[in-house]
């Protein structure tokens, strides 16, 4: 068994890494020319319609144009025309796989223009908490398990997988839907949460620890995954700074930022977390970053769940909240309030905010304007994953075709948010 | 939060450079002389009280109509957030461009990430950053005629994407 033991554990490294030893791969006069290569928008390895028109000089890269676009739906445009809370499912269809987290985001910065941040129901902030931190983990499960399929770990994206359903499937009870959560209204949350909420994710998160466990004990001493990680792809605190690189992939490059710890918003000052950094920038850093923060996440939703309150979930002003059912139907007043609110929209006063909060890949930041008409001016989002992927035009100079995929797949782009 | 921000700005800028600042719902913003954007820029980015190193998004907004009126009022605004690591501050900078002359410096020497926020800002509404290393399309086609985000292009219009004569290749 210790005989075992030892040719499984990571020898010192003597492999071929990366492009600092590329010299040794290639005979000095070996004559290359620089042949254009296209990848994508329709490729199995980019998952999101993007296209990267590579120039490529034998297996190495010499130059990279990322071309995005291809998801652009007109979020902005659309959202133009609708009221304040006709624009909740837009924001869904943003970072499709955490839907919960574009809504929080969204519904902060109205409330922030509207000036209720600190109005808001404490149940209300405990939920947004709960179903946001769940969110996370369906985002990182997703990325983690994709970016293991595409290195041919097909194991792990199936166990990733699994446990990112049970989440899902806990969120339709929440909400009614997968995906398309719609869940955040300006003022609070929909519904309440379920009956029996709290032991069923209680019981989820457990079984998430041990796929967890699974997927490290697949890939973190592989020979194969590793070898495609380490020191691939490397980005420096310094770029992760001047292109605005936030989120799993700017703590990666030891930048320790998270909005949930630098500036607490909601009630994240109440709980005890840790964020994890990384020190090199590569992808496996970018990797265990991930991992570490959906423990984390698990500890605040432990923490979250213990804590959260009963009472309203919604903000009582009628002008804001929509009155409840019983009143619709049985007084003309409710009637009159509830047309009034789904044909009118909430009156937001006219003025600027820029609004930000932690999104499953960082600093999603929603600059709203409103002219005072009951439509925003302007709802503009600051996509998360967009510096993350501009800076690729640097990063992937100078690697092999192969790096691509790993590299690209832990940016984690995810193009209804980089394309909006 | 940030009032240093403003306070270092307001000593260092004394020729008018600075149009108008304060705060707004705990905001602090200021607009900028356009031919001041990029020393502006540089100031804060290199300034050890405000160390603005992070570039954190650009875009625009179009006023029309939103002046009342006022044809000096200038159409867009160029729209700026940056950050500070260091001291946790951040500040919103205005330029106001006029439609006739839609254009302003590049950040994309100071910040290069500015390089894709500014061709977004390019696409969308038609502001040209001068000096600008690439500035293409970037969300929409190359065919693609107008700039959607503008107050005066209709949501219902359509373009459909048509192929390019493939003799002339335009």
């Amino acid at each position: 068994m210790d005989d075992h033991d030892t040719t499984l554990a990571p020898a010192p490294r003597k492999v071929v890494l990366g492009f600092q030893d590329v010299e040794d791969l290639t005979a000095p006069d070996l004559p290359t020319e620089p042949v254009p290569l296209n990848m994508g928008p329709s490729h199995p390895a980019m998952h999101g319609t993007v296209r990267m028109v590579l120039e490529v000089e034998g297996e190495r890269i010499s130059s990279a144009d990322i071309q995005i676009g291809y998801l652009h739906r007109c979020f902005e445009k659309e959202s133009e025309s609708a009221t304040w809370t006709q624009v909740f499912p837009y924001t869904d269809r943003l970072n499709y796989i955490s839907p919960m987290l574009n809504n929080v985001g969204y519904a902060m910065a109205v409330e922030k223009l509207l000036d209720i941040t600190k109005e808001i129901p404490e149940r209300a902030q405990y939920i947004r908490v709960i179903v946001g931190e769940v969110s996370r983990i369906t985002d990182h499960l997703t990325c983690l398990g994709a970016s293991a399929m595409e290195l041919g770990a097909f194991t792990v994206f199936l166990y990733a997988l699994k446990a990112r359903e049970w989440l899902f499937e806990l969120l339709e009870e929440v909400c009614g839907a997968r995906l398309t959560s719609t869940y955040l209204r300006i003022g609070g949350v929909a519904y309440d949460l379920p009956p029996d909420f709290d032991a069923k994710l209680r019981g989820i998160l457990e079984r998430t620890q041990i796929v967890l466990s699974d997927i490290s004990k697949l890939l973190d001493r592989n020979r194969i995954f590793r070898d495609r990680m380490d020191g691939i792809g490397i980005i420096t605190r310094e770029d992760a700074i001047s292109y605005g690189i936030t989120g799993p992939v700017g703590r990666s490059t030891g930048l320790a930022y998270d909005v949930r710890k630098d500036h607490p918003y909601l009630v994240y000052d109440r709980f005890d977390f840790d964020v994890p950094i990384g020190s090199t920038g590569d992808n496996f850093d970018r990797y265990a970053v991930r991992v570490e923060e959906i423990h984390q996440s698990i500890r605040i939703l432990d923490q979250a769940l213990k804590q959260i309150p009963p009472g309203p979930f919604m903000h009582g002003d009628p002008r804001i909240a929509l009155p409840p059912k019983s009143e619709v139907y049985n007084s003309i007043e409710g009637m009159i309030a509830h047309f009034k609110n789904i044909m009118d929209g909430i009156h937001v006063p006219s003025g600027e905010v820029y609004s930000f909060t932690e999104a499953g890949n960082g600093e999603l930041g929603f600059y709203i304007v409103s002219d005072g008409t009951g439509r925003p001016w302007k709802c503009r989002v600051r996509p998360p994953c967009f510096p993350a992927t501009a800076v690729l035009t640097k990063v992937l100079p100078g690697l092999f075709i192969a790096d691509v995929v790993p590299t690209f797949g832990m940016i984690n782009m995810i193009g209804g948010e980089c394309d909006r | 939060m940030a009032q240093i921000v403003l306070d270092q700005l307001a000593a260092k800028f004394t020729g008018g450079e600075i149009l108008e600042s304060g705060t707004s719902h705990g905001d602090e913003w200021a607009r900028i002389r356009r031919d001041a954007w990029l020393a502006v820029g540089e100031f804060l980015r290199d300034d050890a009280a405000t160390k603005m190193e992070m570039f954190i998004d650009l875009t625009c907004v179009d006023r029309l109509g939103m002046h009342g009126g006022n044809p000096d009022a200038p159409r867009f605004d160029v729209v700026l957030h940056l950050y500070s690591v260091v001291h946790k501050h951040r500040v919103r900078l205005y330029c106001g461009v006029t439609e006739d002359d839609a254009s302003v410096d590049t950040l994309c020497g100071l910040w290069p990430g500015a390089n894709w926020f500014e061709r977004e800002a390019y696409d969308l509404y038609g502001v040209r950053f001068k000096g600008h290393p690439d500035l293409r399309r970037i969300l929409m086609y190359p065919e693609f005629v107008g700039h959607p985000l503008r107050k005066d292009y209709p949501k219902e219009k359509r373009q459909p994407l048509v192929r390019r004569n493939a003799a002339t290749r335009e």
